[in-house]
């Protein structure tokens, strides 16, 4: 039943990333048509053969797009092609051609699916080099990123877990620590960016602060409702075997609550992953986020591109991590 | 006289009634429990059964009076009340033998691991639940399953005192017949003092020493302890054939359908209020019932009104 199913909705996926392709390759595809040649007049050749240019020179500018008059200027040069080209080509030497007749770029701008996938695979097969200090592997790249979300996400639940079961447990603090919460919870994690760069200074202190800033809400919550929602039938249990608080915590609240303060860390991963792309593209330097625009600004939107689907990769594999440890914790009453 | 082994003096319990005024549940109860005894305690929903077994668990405070066991007075859970939960309250993270293996290593803190898990054994199979059946979670096994592995968590820690919350309310009659049988196997062989709430006149008799009976709910009190002179062991098929049997039955019955009803609500008079002695003997000459204990032809649906 459910192999059918996997076998299906894999089809499925394959079709709809086939299709995809598909549309993408069709957008941007230009054909390579070459430069439109110039047809010139038997007295125009004549003209030109009369100021010594050779045959061979002009059938060649000719079906290169040059028009008559920049001909002619290349004529009264009196210089042959081969000495043109040492020089650096007609361009260098102030002669332009029309942009109508010139040749058209080799496919869009935006980069086309094969191009993309020839700078994935380059990324993928060599993902740690070091060029200088803006090109870097992207594999390089992605572990600042995700040391910083490690950091700022681990102090996060060291501070949200235990003050979030202070908080389920007493009625008191949660009564006394709710409306701090609830105005500070809905602040972008963005916003906080001027005054972390303002106080701590240090710009990568600053983007692992907002990253602690923008975990700590939804732990926090969630550990505090799992706290106070566990059945007060389990808690009995723990009374009448007269555990002590740490041992019911540990021992009851905390696999009873684990569901839920799972949940909420994985929603929090979720969000630090998103903000550590801005918060890098704000300060700089290094981390993926920062290579994002980094590319944007060298206009290499293949690199872009590609920066951005590891993004989402990364991304999906901090949720499946999580998925998977909340699967280890559920329990069915 | 010596005090019993539990001994409950002048309980009361109110709550705010929620006008301002307070809602007195009961008043100056009395009563004990002897060591090694199983109590029932009969009543309609609301009379406070539940407040009193709570309040034995040390899981709730009466608003007056005192609880004493051993001669030491009841403040706060202990281990040595061990109590089962209607709704079973196993921990659904755990399979049933850590279920067992957790109250008794709470109980038993210095026993070794092996040690634990030997006891917790012991009494899983005193309920019948042996083999690969104990690394099950409760949401793996039957009603009937998880109230046996409660039963087996309660015991195994032999505490001075069991109380049974309708430990069988919530499972079908035919499995709640099986585990009635097993419970009693398991109190005849631990020879614990139990104390236990039902709604079920039948399972009072069959399990019980003694039934106290309580009045309507508020100022509630325990009118009656009735004594079951039917000699064990006993089984639920053979003891309808004793001639005790629909006597006490008449007598309880009686009481749940009118007398509850006529009892109820009599504020103390300043005395505590101690429950009426009843022994129904019909095996022998000189019987000591009450004289308003008329023989009642059995209504079908006696405890409902």
């Amino acid at each position: 039943m459910i192999g059918k199913y996997d076998l299906r909705s894999t089809m499925l996926s394959v079709l709809i990333l086939v299709v995809g392709l598909l549309i993408w390759h069709v957008t941007t595809f230009v054909p390579d048509t070459g430069p439109i040649a110039v047809d010139l007049s038997p007295e125009q050749q004549e003209a030109l053969l009369s100021q010594n240019m050779a045959a061979d020179d002009i059938a060649y500018y000719a079906s290169q797009g040059v028009a008559f008059p920049q001909l002619d200027q290349i004529a009264g040069l009196g210089l042959s092609r081969e000495m043109i080209d040492m020089a650096g080509g007609i361009q260098a030497l102030g002669i332009s051609v029309p942009d109508e007749n010139s040749a058209p770029a080799p496919g869009s701008l935006f980069p086309s699916p094969a191009q993309i996938g020839t700078e994935l695979w380059a990324t993928i097969t060599d993902p740690f080099y070091v060029a200088g200090t803006n090109d870097m592997g992207y594999g390089i790249q992605i572990g600042y990123s995700l040391l910083r979300v490690l950091i700022g996400y681990t102090l996060a639940a060291a501070v949200a877990i235990p003050l979030g079961f202070l908080i389920g447990m007493s009625p008191l603090a949660y009564k006394a620590l709710d409306p701090y919460i609830q105005v500070l919870k809905p602040i972008s994690p963005l916003a906080w960016m001027p005054i972390a760069l303002f106080t701590i200074g240090d710009s990568e202190l600053s983007s692992i602060f907002v990253i602690f800033i923008c975990s700590v809400w939804p732990m926090l919550t969630n550990t505090a409702f799992g706290v106070a929602s566990v059945r007060g039938d389990w808690i009995n249990v723990a009374r009448t075997h007269e555990l002590s608080t740490i041992k019911t915590a540990l021992t009851v609240i905390l696999p009873a609550a684990a569901p839920t303060i799972i949940t909420g860390m994985r929603i929090s991963i979720g969000i630090a992953w998103l903000v550590i792309v801005a918060a890098e593209m704000l300060v700089g330097g290094t981390g993926i986020g920062y290579v994002v625009w980094n590319e944007w600004n060298g206009l290499r939107l293949d690199r872009m591109i590609v920066a951005i689907l590891l993004i989402g990769v990364m991304g999906m594999l901090l949720d499946a991590a999580f998925a998977r440890l909340q699967r280890a914790v559920a329990y069915v009453e | 006289m010596a005090k019993p082994f539990l001994s409950v003096e002048q309980l009361t319990q109110q709550f705010p009634d929620g006008a301002g005024g307070t809602l007195t549940v009961f008043e100056k109860a009395t009563f004990g429990v002897e060591k090694g005894e199983f109590v029932c305690i009969l009543g309609h929903s609301g009379c406070g059964k539940s407040t009193i077994m709570n309040i034995l668990a040390g899981l709730a405070e009466p608003t007056s009076g005192v609880v004493k066991m051993d001669g030491y007075e009841v403040s706060g859970p202990s281990l040595d009340r061990g109590v089962v939960f209607q709704n079973y309250s196993l921990l659904p993270w755990l399979s049933a033998l850590k279920n067992v293996t957790f109250g008794v290593s709470a109980r038993y803190k210095d026993w070794s691991k092996p040690q634990v898990e030997k006891h917790a054994r012991k009494y899983l199979s005193m309920v019948g639940l042996d083999g690969d059946v104990v690394h099950r979670k409760p949401s793996q096994l039957s009603g009937g399953m998880r109230q046996r592995v409660s039963i087996a968590r309660a015991f195994a820690n032999q505490p001075k005192l069991l109380l049974l919350d309708e430990p069988f309310g919530a499972l079908d009659a035919l499995t709640r017949g099986t585990i009635q049988e097993e419970l009693v196997k398991v109190w005849s062989q631990t020879e614990q003092t139990v104390f236990m709430i039902t709604h079920d006149i039948d399972e009072a008799i069959l399990l019980a020493d003694r039934i106290l009976l309580m009045t309507n709910g508020p100022l509630a009190r325990v009118a009656e302890s009735v004594d079951i002179t039917i000699p064990r062991p006993r089984n639920r098929t053979e003891i309808v054939e004793h001639p005790n049997y629909y006597a006490i039955r008449n007598h309880l019955v009686q009481f749940l359908g009118q007398r509850s009803k006529d009892l109820a609500g009599q504020a103390a008079d300043g005395s505590e209020h101690r429950p009426e002695t009843v022994h129904i003997d019909k095996t022998t000459e000189h019987q000591t019932a009450p004289a308003e204990v008329a023989p009642v032809v059995p209504p079908l649906r006696a405890v409902n009104d």
